[in-house]
């Protein structure tokens, strides 16, 4: 059994805005070992960024944590001094490719430059030492070396991704957090991508945690799977509880993977969840996914199911699951 | 539902081509050769009345492009469109205000196409004035109920006071579908961005586009990134790739039996939800990623990717589009070969 790199427990991050506190996560629990990627699916707005960036222990504003510790190797990171924090944690051991970060690279300076600026923040190192790390960190995300003398925008969307996630990649982090990585991109330039953080993950023994809202996508990445809704997580297992044969547990996941279309199977009919997420400043009593949800009946709404197991390794959080 | 084959051509396109040409800019007075970007290079293709049409391939394929000539909004550097039979190419502007009546573009963005400060009666009067149909305020509001109903934002009373923030993305897309409807178009032009937009409220908005389509007997023109979508949604799909044409057909047929190896490669490219494949390294068909439309390859414009290349496919002509019988076709010489 390998190592289990990061524990979050009961981790609650509210954002304190003028109308109310947003409990963007509230009271989130799991764990992720050595080598493993975790997905972390949901609808907008469920929390899946705010997650990302609470690892990175560097939330938002006015975002804050509320309780519950994150544990990096064991050590809780949440009352570390923030200058601790910067020397040995963040970048060093956990790093996150951002939501859309290919498009916010700098357009005035070339992509050399921009590297460079990244390395040296953190390392103290010759320049020409510095380039030939550049050069090096190029090639293993299938870059020429002569990126460096362009500028972002001579480059396509997936150069561009495999800049920033080799940026991602460069202070060696045991953790690497991709937020909606392949969004923007086309299917085969997506498919591209995947292919190289498989790889990636092997090279440097890396675990990820693999952000986007497509649930297709997560099958083909995520050895377990993290569904969220407003908030919580509503059900985790492995690719195969997730999307094997029985189907998912959760009536939310249910419903989402009905709404996903797929290519190889004709299907008359997509279904939808009716409604929308709700709002985290006051979310629905009971089951947060009662007023959406096929299945509810009298309890869920007066009781919040807890995250159970319900068999091993599968958690859910669904008064139907239990039965 | 139309089936894709039967039924009278509402709208034909024929050999059309936008060629766009850079401005003399800062570059060029050092003496760099302008570059004409060949964004559609000749296509040529037929939608049915009452059909719903996708339009597929990867970024700078010239899909939009396609669409802003078809809507009219940008004048073609060659070819003719005909609507209902008739050159609609250059007509003058009056006639193309009743055209763009006819045929009407759905934005899929719901976020950014509406004013804000609008309640929704206000943004479906809007093309009413616009248009001067008609100044009698019961016909309008006849018109809005009947449009908000239709689009199944229901009862109707209770949207029209709302302002565009107080409803969800689904609801703003229903909104914006209404906007359109409420002037009684033959045809819709829907592009569809790549978007963070959930899976679960575009299921809903095809739905409701679907029933729609259904109810009124419309005609769609679907621009999309998506295969997926596009088979579940589509009678038939046409496959661009640089400019060109390169498979188009009934969608079930494209999908499980693509004649062109670069339909091939995008099929094998999208993710399925399934187990099993986080340890697989998918095999890509394809390396590297489309050219410049301003550099397009000679001969067969795939050949800089294609898996089976041959020297003819780059040295003599591009293949024109080939009919393989019932109305599939593609542009590929070697199709027989690489079956
Ligand atoms: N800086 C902030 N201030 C206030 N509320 C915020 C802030 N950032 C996020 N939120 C709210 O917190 C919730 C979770 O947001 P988050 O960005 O984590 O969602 P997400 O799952 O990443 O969504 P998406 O799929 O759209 O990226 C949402 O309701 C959002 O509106
Ligand atoms: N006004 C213009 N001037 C010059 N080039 C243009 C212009 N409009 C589009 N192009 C170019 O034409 C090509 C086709 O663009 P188009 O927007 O039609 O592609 P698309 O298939 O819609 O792509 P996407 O999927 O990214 O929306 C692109 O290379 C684009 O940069
Ligand atoms: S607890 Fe009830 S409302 Fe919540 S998901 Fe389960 S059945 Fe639905
Ligand atoms: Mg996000
Ligand atoms: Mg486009």
């Amino acid at each position: 059994m390998s190592e289990t790199v990061l524990q979050v427990k009961n981790l609650k991050l509210y954002y304190h805005t003028s109308k109310g506190a947003v409990k963007a996560l509230d009271d989130v629990s799991f764990d992720l070992k050595a080598g493993e990627t975790l997905g972390l699916v949901g609808e907008s707005g469920c929390g899946k960024t705010t997650m990302g960036t609470g690892l990175l222990r560097m939330p938002t504003p006015p975002g804050r944590f509320e309780g519950g510790q994150i544990l990096v190797e064991g050590r809780d990171i949440l009352p570390l001094p923030e200058k601790e924090i910067r020397k040995d944690f963040r970048w060093e051991k956990v790093s996150m490719v951002f939501q859309g970060a290919m498009n916010c690279l700098t357009p005035v300076y070339t992509i050399g430059k921009q590297m460079m600026e990244t390395l040296q923040e953190h390392r103290s190192m010759e320049k020409a030492e510095a380039q030939e790390l550049i050069k090096e960190y190029l090639s293993y995300v299938g870059l020429p070396a002569d990126v460096t003398s362009r500028y972002p925008h001579e480059l396509s969307g997936g150069m561009k991704q495999r800049v920033v996630i080799a940026t991602a990649l460069f202070l060696k982090p045991r953790l690497v957090i991709l937020d909606e990585p392949t969004t923007a991109l086309d299917v085969i330039v997506q498919a591209q991508i995947i292919n190289l953080l498989k790889k990636l993950k092997k090279t440097f023994d890396l675990s990820f945690i693999f952000i986007t809202h497509d649930l297709a996508l997560e099958a083909e990445v995520s050895d377990r799977i993290c569904v969220m809704y407003a908030g919580k997580i509503a059900e985790l297992g492995t690719n195969e509880q997730v999307y094997g044969g029985k189907g998912p547990a959760h009536p939310y996941t249910e419903r989402l993977l009905a709404a996903t279309p797929r290519l190889r199977r004709k299907v008359e009919s997509l279904s939808f969840i009716p409604g929308t997420p709700p709002d985290l400043i006051a979310p629905p009593s009971g089951c947060r996914f009662h007023p959406r949800c096929p299945r509810v009946y009298e309890r869920c709404r007066m009781e919040e199911p807890p995250v159970r197991e319900i068999e091993p390794g599968h958690l859910a959080a669904c008064w139907r699951c239990f039965e | 539902m139309s089936n894709g084959i039967d039924g009278d051509v509402i709208l034909r396109v024929d050999d059309l081509k936008k060629h766009f040409t850079p401005h003399q800019g800062f570059l060029q007075s050092f003496g760099k050769v302008r570059k004409v970007v060949r964004a559609v290079d000749g296509i040529s293709f037929e939608i049915r009345r009452g059909e719903i049409f996708g339009l597929i391939g990867e970024s700078g394929s010239g899909k939009t492009t396609t669409g802003k000539l078809v809507m009219k909004l940008i004048d073609a550097t060659s070819g003719r469109i005909l609507f209902n039979g008739r050159d609609v190419t250059s007509i003058g502007h009056e006639e193309t205000k009743e055209y763009r009546r006819q045929v009407q573009m759905i934005f899929q963005d719901p976020y950014a196409s509406m004013n804000p400060r609008f309640k929704i009666r206000d943004v479906l009067e809007e093309p009413l004035e616009i248009h001067r149909i008609t100044a009698d305020r019961k016909e309008r509001e006849t018109r809005i109920v009947r449009a908000l109903t239709e689009v199944k934002l229901t009862p109707p009373e209770d949207f029209m006071g709302r302002f565009p923030h107080m409803l969800s993305g689904g609801q703003r897309q229903r909104v914006a579908t209404a906007r359109t409807l409420i002037l009684n178009p033959a045809m819709l032009v829907a592009d569809e961005p790549v978007s963070m937009i959930d899976l679960s409220t575009r299921a809903e908005i095809l739905h409701m586009m679907k029933d729609v389509q259904r109810d009124l007997g419309l005609t769609y023109l679907y621009i999309t990134h998506d295969l997926s979508t596009a088979r579940y949604f589509t009678d038939r799909i046409a496959v661009m790739y640089l400019g060109r044409i390169v498979e188009m057909g009934k969608a079930d047929d494209i999908i499980d039996h693509p004649a062109h190896p670069y339909t091939r490669a995008l099929i094998e490219a999208v993710p399925e939800p399934a187990t099993g494949k986080v340890d697989v390294v998918k095999e890509l068909p394809i390396s590297g990623e489309i050219p410049s439309p301003s550099n397009i390859p000679a001969g067969c414009r795939f050949h800089t990717r294609c898996p089976y290349m041959k020297p003819e496919c780059k040295e003599e002509a591009e293949p024109e589009l080939m009919d393989l019988g019932s109305g599939h076709y593609h542009a590929c010489r070697r199709w027989k070969e690489i079956g």
